[in-house]
């Protein structure tokens, strides 16, 4: 090392230094932010779309068809888009129970590794909705509360009542609740209109708008029961109700005590 | 004599020589009022009332009748900023900001529920026991004119907050009112003062709701009482009771203490369902705008039966001369209550037109014995039960997972099928009982202890019932059937032949009993 080291003061070794620094720095962090290439990404995405193919075979083509495009009692699924996809199968919606009126959230049958790889499959079909990301569902930073919930009155509350809690549809179909629902199937309900609900597209509620709505949903879901029990928070027939059975009822047992005592 | 005594008596006699109130006082603190629960529910409806006044002046300090349109900057952070009349922003600061606001507004409203309530059970009260026959007849009128006005008065308070579910109220009721042919839609340009909504109408509805409506109501209870006060209190029957004496307590002190001791009891139980049940949650609703509607808009119970009419109203619409009828509201929003409430009101005058009975009634009937009444009151209220379910269409729909067109088809057929079946089940029932008293005066009660005679047979030893019991049993009337002559002594059709032969038959209709133990039948008895 003597012999290195009479070096130490030569004219070239802090340059030197540095370009072997440098070097050294940016190998490093290529190595270490190193992507796979192109060719080994879409060696990965078709091996996701063909595991997604395969339980869609299994779990879902008898009813939509070999090739998603549908049948008589399932619709086509070529072009619904990968929201779509998340939308039913991760709320466990699909698979359906039963094929009575209409599709039930229920616990889902699929993990959810299982149901990327069935959107994964069903994107590939033709082009549609995707699943909107992390980043665009900063509700929280890009929501308003008092937006949203004028946007849920004018918009979602005919049929999903004032307060979210869901409301009758014609011939037993329903709005289900929206209490309890993950931002990110709120936003997929919106973009694709599952089952009765109709398509609100960008040009109707701008992204903006819908993270004000997916806000106030859940200042809604988070606001304690104000007045007291909340009664079901779905109007007068639950006020009736009470008034017409415990109220009622209590003063009347006192008027029968009271009556009673004089005896 | 003590100090106080003598004080005591001092300012009594000071007051007694002013205004002469020793002997009214003696008088009517020592007058005597039968004892039963069910003479207490009228007494709710009094008391709720009062709570109503109390509650509601509490509430007019804060609240702006105005349709004024203000921006929101109140405590509650989701309506923050948003557009709302000042109405509705009062509202929200009264629940929020003012203190011990919202649970005022919950008593009031909760109170304005248990004063409907109370109207209806006590309605039918007077009306299964017969407590509205002669000579009770104008105070029934005056509690159906009270029952009506409590509606209106309900749904006026419920419009006033000016929130969504309100508004949509005041919209059917716009709706309603449009459906009155030929002037209905002046008439609904008068009430809001132009196109709905208006500014007009809130300020218009207030003044009803707090002045006018309430005046009427102290007037008419006050009537109401002095009536009750005047012409004394029906009593149950019993041993020891008739129609010309009142067998109970005195006012002083019994009465007066468990009135009073009453009242509290409604305060508080009021108060006690007002603190722990939530009662139309404006914050949620929403400020009032046309444009929007809520799932499951519904009014209160005691319009929901109108509601759930108009709901199952098949959609029936007539154009003629430049005029639309909606016969889908003119009917069950107004032809069919009309009716209803114009039955209920003439109810006694029907009831002695078909019996022909015009003497004077102290005693109440036990519902069994009266089949035919109790019949017609089953059917009246299966009726309004049906309208009012069908009234929860949507929310029955919703929770139970049923279909809401089923629920409507169910409503359209079996508020016309279901109250006729009511009536007659209803009186069959009431004749069973009647035969089952008969029994028991005749062969007493079952006592369950079976004995074996000597010669093998097992009977069950019957227990004669006491004297009391046997008279309570026996005590009521049976009179027969009208029969209307439908020929004059001269052998010439009458001209009122027809109306004659109609009472005749509701006469024998209502006079169908089960025969009550008459003394031939104890007679028998006694020889077996």
């Amino acid at each position: 090392m003597k012999r290195l080291s009479k070096y130490r003061r030569h004219r070239a070794a802090a340059p030197l230094l540095l370009i072997i620094a440098l070097l050294g720095i940016g190998t490093t962090f290529s190595v270490a932010s190193a992507t796979p290439n192109k060719s080994a990404l879409a060696l990965a995405r078709s091996a996701i779309i063909e595991e997604g193919k395969q339980i869609f075979l299994k779990g879902c083509s008898s009813c939509h068809g070999l090739n998603a495009e549908g049948g008589a009692i399932a619709p086509s699924l070529i072009g619904v888009g990968a929201a779509s996809v998340d939308f039913q199968v991760a709320t466990g919606r699909m698979p359906m129970a039963d094929m009575s009126t209409q599709a039930m959230r229920k616990a889902p049958v699929y993990s959810p590794q299982e149901v990327a790889a069935l959107a994964a499959y069903v994107a590939s079909l033709a082009p549609g909705p995707a699943i909107p990301g992390d980043e665009l569902l900063n509700y929280e930073r890009d929501g308003s509360v008092a937006d949203g919930g004028e946007l849920f009155r004018n918009n979602c509350a005919m049929c999903h009542n004032f307060a979210g809690q869901g409301g009758a549809l014609t011939q037993g179909k329903y709005a289900p609740t929206v209490m309890g629902v993950d931002p990110v199937h709120i936003y997929e309900a919106m973009i694709t209109g599952p089952q009765s609900m109709p398509v609100f597209s960008d040009k109707i509620i701008t992204p903006e708008e819908k993270l004000s709505i997916i806000k106030w949903i859940k200042s809604a879901e988070a606001e304690p029961a104000l007045g007291g029990a909340s009664l079901g928070r779905v109007g007068p027939v639950t006020e009736g109700l009470l008034v017409w059975t415990l109220g009622i009822g209590i003063l009347i047992g006192i008027a029968v005590w009271l009556a009673m005592k004089a005896r | 004599m003590t100090a106080r005594e003598r004080i005591a008596g001092n300012v009594a006699n000071y007051v007694d020589e002013r205004t002469g109130a020793a002997a009214w006082m003696k008088k009517n603190l020592n007058k005597v009022f039968p004892d039963h629960w069910s003479f207490l529910l009228g007494e709710i409806a009094l008391y709720s009332f009062i709570i109503l006044l109390l509650s509601g002046t509490f509430l007019t300090f804060w609240f702006d009748p105005s349709q004024r349109e203000v921006v929101y900057e109140g405590a509650y952070q989701p309506l923050s900023g948003l557009k709302m009349s000042a109405a509705y922003a009062s509202t929200l600061h009264i629940s929020f900001e003012v203190r011990g606001g919202l649970l005022m507004r919950q008593i009031h409203h909760w109170a304005a529920l248990f004063f409907m309530v109370a109207i209806v059970v006590h309605l039918l009260r007077v009306y299964f026991t017969g407590a509205f026959r002669k000579p009770r007849e104008f105070n029934w009128i005056i509690g159906v004119g009270l029952l009506t006005l409590g509606i209106v008065e309900g749904f006026l308070g419920y419009s006033l907050p000016d929130d969504l579910l309100s508004g949509t109220g005041i919209r059917i009721a716009e709706a309603i009112i449009q459906a009155v042919p030929v002037v209905g839609t002046y008439i609904a340009f008068f009430a809001f003062g132009g196109a709905f909504p208006g500014e007009a109408f809130i300020p218009r509805i207030f003044t009803v709701h707090v002045l006018l409506l309430p005046g009427i109501f102290l007037a008419l209870i006050t009537v109401h009482l002095m009536l009750v006060w005047y012409q004394k209190h029906t009593q149950y029957p019993g041993p020891g009771r008739t129609e010309k004496n009142v067998v109970g307590y005195p006012l002083f002190p019994v009465y007066m203490a468990k009135a009073g001791g009453f009242f509290f009891i409604v305060f508080g139980v009021t108060t006690f369902i007002a603190a722990v049940a939530s009662i139309n949650p404006i914050w949620l609703y929403g400020p009032y705008t046309p444009g929007q509607i809520s799932a499951g808009s519904q009014p209160d119970w005691y319009m929901g039966w109108l509601d759930g009419l108009v709901r199952m109203a098949p959609p029936l619409e007539t154009h003629a001369f430049g005029h639309t009828i909606s016969w889908n509201i003119l009917i069950p929003g107004l032809i069919v209550p009309g009716i209803m409430f114009t039955g209920l009101a003439l109810y006694p005058f029907i009831e002695s037109w078909i019996t022909g009975d015009k003497r004077e009634h102290h005693l109440l009937d036990r519902p069994r014995n009266v089949p035919n009444r109790t019949a017609i009151g089953a059917m009246a209220l299966t009726f309004t039960l049906i309208a009012l379910i069908n009234g929860g269409n949507d929310i029955i729909a919703q929770q139970f997972h049923l279909s809401i067109n089923q629920i409507m088809w169910f409503s359209r057929i079996g508020i016309l099928v279901l109250p006729p079946i009511a009536f007659v089940i209803t009186k069959r029932i009431c004749i069973s009982l009647q035969r089952a008293d008969r029994e028991l005066v005749l062969h007493g009660k079952e006592t369950g202890r079976l004995v074996r005679l000597p010669h093998g047979e097992f009977v069950e030893v019957h227990e004669e019932i006491s004297p009391e019991k046997k008279w309570l049993l026996t005590s009521h009337e049976q009179s027969g059937a009208l029969e209307l002559p439908e020929i004059d002594k001269a052998g010439v059709r009458r001209t009122d032949a027809i109306r004659n032969k109609l009472r005749s038959r509701m006469s024998q209709a209502n006079a169908e009993v089960a025969p009550k133990v008459s003394v031939q039948d104890l007679k028998e008895i006694e020889h077996h």
